[in-house]
């Protein structure tokens, strides 16, 4: 069952309201990956509205991380057309992407571990930083200008997500659930239009889930940041998402608000087995 | 007790940002240049400069831009000796060829050909990584060694194949003495230290650490790994290149393509893994390392087997220097397989709580 877009987005609307939803920011058209003779996406559509909370779900396998992949140019789909502010998109590379406005997080967590959480996150903003090698190697000027309202900025992302006190620590030495969130920070400073988190929530107890959901819909909020967001925590995604596409095997099966995909028959039937 | 942060309190980010924003760091770094250039020159004799600390000055200095290379952006090179001649023949050749070329120019100018050729050796790294790059690096050692010695453009045409630089002269000061030698290394390797710090602390050096830590990602957040492997490649070489021209021009005075053989690319690396990877401070440990205690073990042995009654031969002591050296490597490396520098580090970290356990 495919509901259409209209439907869809007025039902999302409805169903959260306050938060802006938007033009459609990217259009996925009959997408199709292939790894050899592996299909891991097969003939995917779907779109993503400016300000939404837009999940992804499916069992393990479903060719959820691939789509984020394809979205952030790190894999190139076979076929299918990708259409990101009504222009279509030619094979990209991953660093054009981040030009774009388009940052992600990592399902198993991908931070820079020999360097300190200020590091990463002011990783983050090499896109914005303009100075060339000379005056850096000097530190003079210019240069010690940019890292100065750089740095104002990284803390006030330091701030929103409360990791004050660990701001000087490598991140290699952090637990899991700080790590995580340094992840999101580092993506975060890119200002971007388009958030991409795969499985943010993934390996963390319940206080930490909800505080992730927090951040979530502050960022949306505050800074009406495009989110797409992979989990396999099926409240999480029933609460804060606006929109839920469903993949099962490289396919999609359902589209649609939470409450219509809660209902979808294949969506029964991919997570609890036909036999039900 | 006397090390520690309390009470040192930053009201600005330019603060906060600086190299050591400890107080007692800055004093210490400060007063161990000071005495470098003030006291060393009064307390030390011809040989200690001749033998010892103009060799550790520029080693550190090639060291230092290896370190930037291997340990800061994770790229390997076993051609660092290879840039090291390069840098020397550059500078000769700029010397030798135009008239009234001011010595510091020629060796910066030996540098900016150096980081040419870093680029240019530096592109296999963006398909390959770890020992095949090492071998790619290895071709540039190899290529540097004949063609400095088959082509004789580059030694100007020396019968002898050895080349020699007449006077060193910068603004009317004459460097000949080994006291004025080793000052005019020590300006170098100061000034480039800072440089190194200063480009590892911005956004450059967050690049290339990015790329070494986790390459993927740092391409997802919009770093280019072309600019940031060729970019290391290049400043690393630029180091290289101006030791290898302070190397031939002040501590040889004349030299042959040997004297930037294969052996020295594999001892500047070993002075990185030794020293402290991603550290500036340990690229200064690991050449002192294996600069002064061949040196050190050298003299000392001699004295050590008199106070048993035991006479060393000279072959007997070159022996055990070979064999305690290798150990020594053993040891730290499975001590403190991050080097020396995070010794260092792991000593301040206790010092600053000293003498309170906790």
């Amino acid at each position: 069952m495919n509901m259409t877009d209209t439907n869809s987005s007025s039902t999302a609307a409805a169903s959260a309201p306050g938060r802006r939803q938007g033009e459609v920011i990217l259009d996925l058209q009959n997408i199709s990956l292939r790894f050899g003779g592996v299909k891991a996406l097969t003939d995917i559509s779907f779109n993503i509205r400016e300000h939404e909370v837009r999940a992804i779900i499916g069992p393990n396998g479903a060719g959820k991380s691939s789509m984020l992949n394809v979205i952030n140019g790190v894999y190139h789909p076979q076929e299918g057309r990708i259409m990101f502010r009504g222009e279509e998109r030619k094979k990209m590379e991953p660093h054009v992407a981040a030009q774009q406005g388009i940052a992600r997080t990592f399902q198993n967590i991908a931070l820079f571990k020999g360097m300190s959480v200020l590091d990463n996150i002011m990783t983050g903003r090499n896109l914005r930083m303009k100075c060339n090698i000379f005056q850096q190697a000097l530190w003079l000027g210019p240069a010690l200008r940019e890292e100065i309202a750089h740095r104002e900025k990284v803390e006030e992302i330091v701030d929103f997500l409360e990791i004050q006190h660990i701001r000087k620590t490598p991140v290699g030495a952090l637990p899991y659930g700080l790590q995580k969130r340094v992840d999101l920070g580092r993506a975060l400073a890119m200002e971007p239009q388009i958030l991409l988190l795969d499985e943010p929530m993934a390996g963390m107890n319940v206080e930490e889930k909800q505080d992730m959901c927090r951040f979530i819909l502050d960022i949306s909020d505050q800074f009406g940041t495009t989110i797409v967001l992979i989990e396999h925590d099926m409240g999480v995604v029933m609460d804060i998402s606006d929109r839920v596409v469903v993949l099962d095997y490289g396919k999609k099966i359902g589209d649609g608000t939470p409450h219509e995909v809660r209902n979808n028959q294949d969506v029964i039937n991919a997570y609890l087995g036909s036999g039900h | 007790m006397f090390y520690r942060e309390n009470g040192q309190f930053k009201t600005s980010y330019a603060a906060d940002q600086e190299i050591f924003t400890i107080t007692q760091d800055k004093w210490f770094v400060w007063g161990l240049i000071a005495f470098a250039a003030l006291a060393v020159p009064m307390l030390v004799d011809e040989y200690m400069f001749r033998a010892i600390l103009i060799p550790f000055l520029v080693l550190s200095l090639a060291a230092l831009g290896v370190n930037l290379l291997v340990g800061y952006c994770g790229q390997i090179t076993l051609g660092a000796g290879a840039f090291m001649a390069i840098g020397a023949y550059a500078a000769y050749n700029f010397m030798v060829r135009i008239d009234g070329m001011p010595l510091i120019v020629a060796m910066l100018l030996g540098g900016v050909s150096a980081a040419a050729f870093g680029i240019v050796f530096g592109i296999p790294s963006l398909r390959v990584r770890g020992l095949y790059l090492a071998v790619a690096t290895l071709a540039a050692q190899f290529l540097c060694d004949w063609a400095f010695l088959r082509i004789g453009w580059f030694t100007n045409n020396s019968s002898s194949g050895s080349v020699s630089v007449a006077k060193l002269e910068v603004l009317g000061w004459i460097i000949d003495s080994p006291v004025e030698k080793y000052l005019f290394c020590l300006a170098f390797v100061v000034l480039f230290a800072f440089i190194a710090k200063n480009l590892t602390r911005a956004a450059i050096g967050r690049q290339w650490m990015a790329i070494r830590d986790m390459d993927v990602a740092a391409e997802v957040i919009g770093i280019r790994p072309m600019f940031a492997k060729l970019s290391a490649f290049a400043v690393s070489s630029f180091f290289v290149g101006v030791a290898g021209a302070l190397w031939g021009f002040v501590h040889l005075g004349s030299w042959e393509p040997a004297a930037f053989s294969v052996d020295r690319s594999f001892q500047l690396l070993f002075m990185v893994i030794i020293g402290g990877m991603g550290s500036v401070m340990g690229s200064f440990f690991g050449a002192a390392f294996i600069v002064i205690l061949p040196i050190f073990l050298n003299q000392f042995l001699p004295f050590l087997g008199s106070l048993f009654g035991v006479t060393v031969s000279t072959a007997g002591v070159s022996h055990a220097e070979f064999i305690i050296f290798g150990s020594l490597i053993i040891f730290f490396l499975i001590v403190e397989p991050h080097g020396l520098a995070r010794l260092w580090s792991i000593a301040k970290q206790k010092l600053r709580l000293w003498p309170f356990p906790h």
